[in-house]
């Protein structure tokens, strides 16, 4: 699909693509953009058209999640207290897809500092799942999969530090990458939980992926926890032979709590990798349920560190020049939504004297026992498989009234960013019209493993080949 | 148990100014999301070491070799308030 995109853009206009984009995109009722950077993208298309550039991306237009840094296009997270500011400098990521000659179309919308799992944490409006405009497009990369799975832009990438990318993938019936932790530069991403986050990728099928991840991938100097571990080929290596591979089926994944419809989706996938020649076992994951309440300790924790810095001071929302405490209270009192506000209390609650050892502490030994039953599992098993979300896209409001309830949608992503792992969502069919995620989870700095597994999954069923209904417009009911 | 207290402290800590009805429900959100978290004592964890960060790394410095940086108006051009080369805000001492 790239280098057809590519020929394409070469023999006709980069404008007019970009421009029939920008159309579809203010027509759309779907939230899925914060800001359109629609002069400069133009202009660069224009550009583009006059003399063509070369590059693995020459010419193509890529939506970035609103919480990467985008020098001169503002860059607010979703959140008001970040309304109005424009980076002065760009993501690593971001001027790597530059460097490939991409063009920087517009910033997606988000729950808000990528606190969420369905897109309505959003501070200014909630994203609509293309598939239903009346559901979730997941979260907290909404707009970044809506945006996709709309094709309202080619690619675009997210943020994933509980399953920020995957799970809005598997609602939205894409590929999802979450890197191995180290993998690509989280300088210039809005930190969340800095030993959880990671950028990554939503696309239609693995190998665009395959090419985006081998462009934002690699050692940084800019980010301390950048890891010089040489980038394979990814797209070269898309065709491994995956007839012997040990694909180890979580038993978990099959549990109660698990939507009917998802298992069934989910045996039929398993049934097609058998069928492709992998060998098949079971796996139990014990340490799994312990994930989601440590990870509720440790993410809220670090998230009231990184999110300090939010002052009024520097940059953002001010809201009293009364004091200095007055200015802290009262700007973040009226910037953040209630759910950052949830979280840094949270946070700081765990993290505060008498406190610390009982919470935080305890939270990450528990993170060593996480990461140790899946070493161990991944020794005995190439990939482990679980359903991507315990259930489909689910309406918008269903679970914005209980908090814990939406914490459960992140119950099987979760754990892998605990552990630093990569793992891919492969759309794998559809329950009831919804789309339904396979999450793949693999040995660290294995992204070519599992991104060959999905493209030879994929190739086999041609589920990344479906597309919603063009957008109906949504009769303005309240909700 | 979590009480109403305890929320404004934590609010003083964080530096979040939180209404009065934002402040209960707050009480009462946290006091189930703490009992969810009880969940954690059930696993023993005696001698285990905390994993703090998932990568092997350790001390990663680089030369001090000054590279490029902001401009100073760069650096201010988000500010809400300035002066003179620098970010205003109301007085500390």
């Amino acid at each position: 699909m790239l280098s057809v995109l590519r020929e394409e853009l070469r023999a006709g206009s980069a404008e007019e693509y970009l421009s029939r984009l920008f159309d579809k995109i203010k027509r759309s009722r779907l939230n899925a953009f914060t800001t359109l950077a629609e002069e400069s993208a133009l202009e660069r298309a224009r550009q583009f058209d006059r003399e063509p550039w070369d590059g693995l991306l020459a010419g193509v237009p890529v939506a970035i999640k609103d919480c990467i840094s985008t020098k001169g296009i503002e860059t607010n997270c979703s959140s008001r207290i970040l309304r109005g500011y424009t980076p002065p400098y760009d993501a690593h990521v971001v001027e790597r897809l530059k460097e490939e000659g991409a063009i920087i179309m517009g910033k997606t919308n988000m729950d808000e500092f990528a606190m969420g799992s369905s897109g309505e944490n959003s501070a200014f409006f909630p994203a609509r799942n293309p598939w239903d405009p009346s559901r979730v497009p997941g979260g907290s990369s909404s707009g970044s999969a809506v945006a996709v799975a709309a094709s309202l832009a080619p690619w675009a990438l997210g943020s994933d530090t509980g399953g920020s990318v995957r799970q809005p993938a598997s609602f939205c019936g894409l590929v999802g990458v979450k890197p191995t932790y180290g993998r690509v530069s989280r300088y210039g991403l809005v930190a969340f939980a800095s030993s959880l986050d990671q950028i990554g990728t939503l696309t239609h099928d693995a190998a665009e992926a395959a090419a985006l991840m081998g462009m934002i991938s690699g050692y940084d100097p800019a980010d301390s926890t950048s890891v010089p571990e040489p980038v394979p080929d990814y797209p070269a290596l898309l065709g491994r032979e995956i007839r012997g591979l040990r694909v180890g089926v979580v038993r978990e994944g099959f549990g109660e709590g698990v939507e009917p419809g998802v298992r069934e989706a989910l045996r039929r996938a398993l049934d097609v990798l058998a069928g492709l020649g992998a060998v098949m076992g079971e796996v139990s994951l014990s340490m799994t349920t312990y994930a989601l309440p440590a990870y509720y300790v440790i993410a809220p924790a670090e998230a009231s560190s990184n999110l300090a810095r939010y002052d009024g001071v520097r940059y953002g929302l001010r809201a009293s020049d009364r004091s200095v405490r007055d200015m802290y209270g009262r700007t973040r009192q009226a910037g953040f939504g209630p759910e950052v506000k949830r979280r840094i209390m949270l946070g700081t609650y765990a993290l505060s004297a008498g406190y610390y050892d009982a919470y935080y502490k305890k939270a990450q030994q528990i993170r060593t026992l996480i990461k140790n039953e899946f070493s161990s599992a991944l020794q005995s098993y190439d990939v482990l498989v679980t359903p991507t979300a315990p259930s489909v896209a689910f309406p918008l409001g269903e679970k914005a009234a209980d908090p814990v309830q939406m914490y459960y949608q992140d119950y099987f992503t979760i754990p892998v960013n605990m552990a630093g792992l990569p793992a891919v969502s492969v759309p794998c069919g559809f329950s009831g019209g919804l789309p339904v995620g396979m999450q793949l989870i693999g040995r660290w700095f294995d992204e070519a493993g599992l991104l060959a597994i999905a493209h030879a999954y994929l190739e086999t069923t041609g589920w990344h080949r479906f597309r919603p209904q063009p957008a109906v417009s949504v009769a303005g009911e309240a909700r | 148990m979590i009480t109403r207290e305890d929320v404004e402290h934590i609010s003083w800590l964080a530096s979040i100014k939180i209404e009065d009805d934002f402040k209960d429900e707050l009480v009462r959100q946290f006091n189930t999301i703490l009992e969810y978290f009880q969940q954690l004592d059930e696993v023993d964890t005696e001698g285990v070491e905390p994993t703090y960060r998932v990568l092997d790394l350790e001390n990663v410095f680089r030369e001090d070799i000054p590279s490029g940086s902001l401009s100073q108006e760069e650096a201010l051009r988000n500010a809400p308030r300035k002066e003179d080369g620098y970010f205003k805000s109301p007085r500390i001492v």
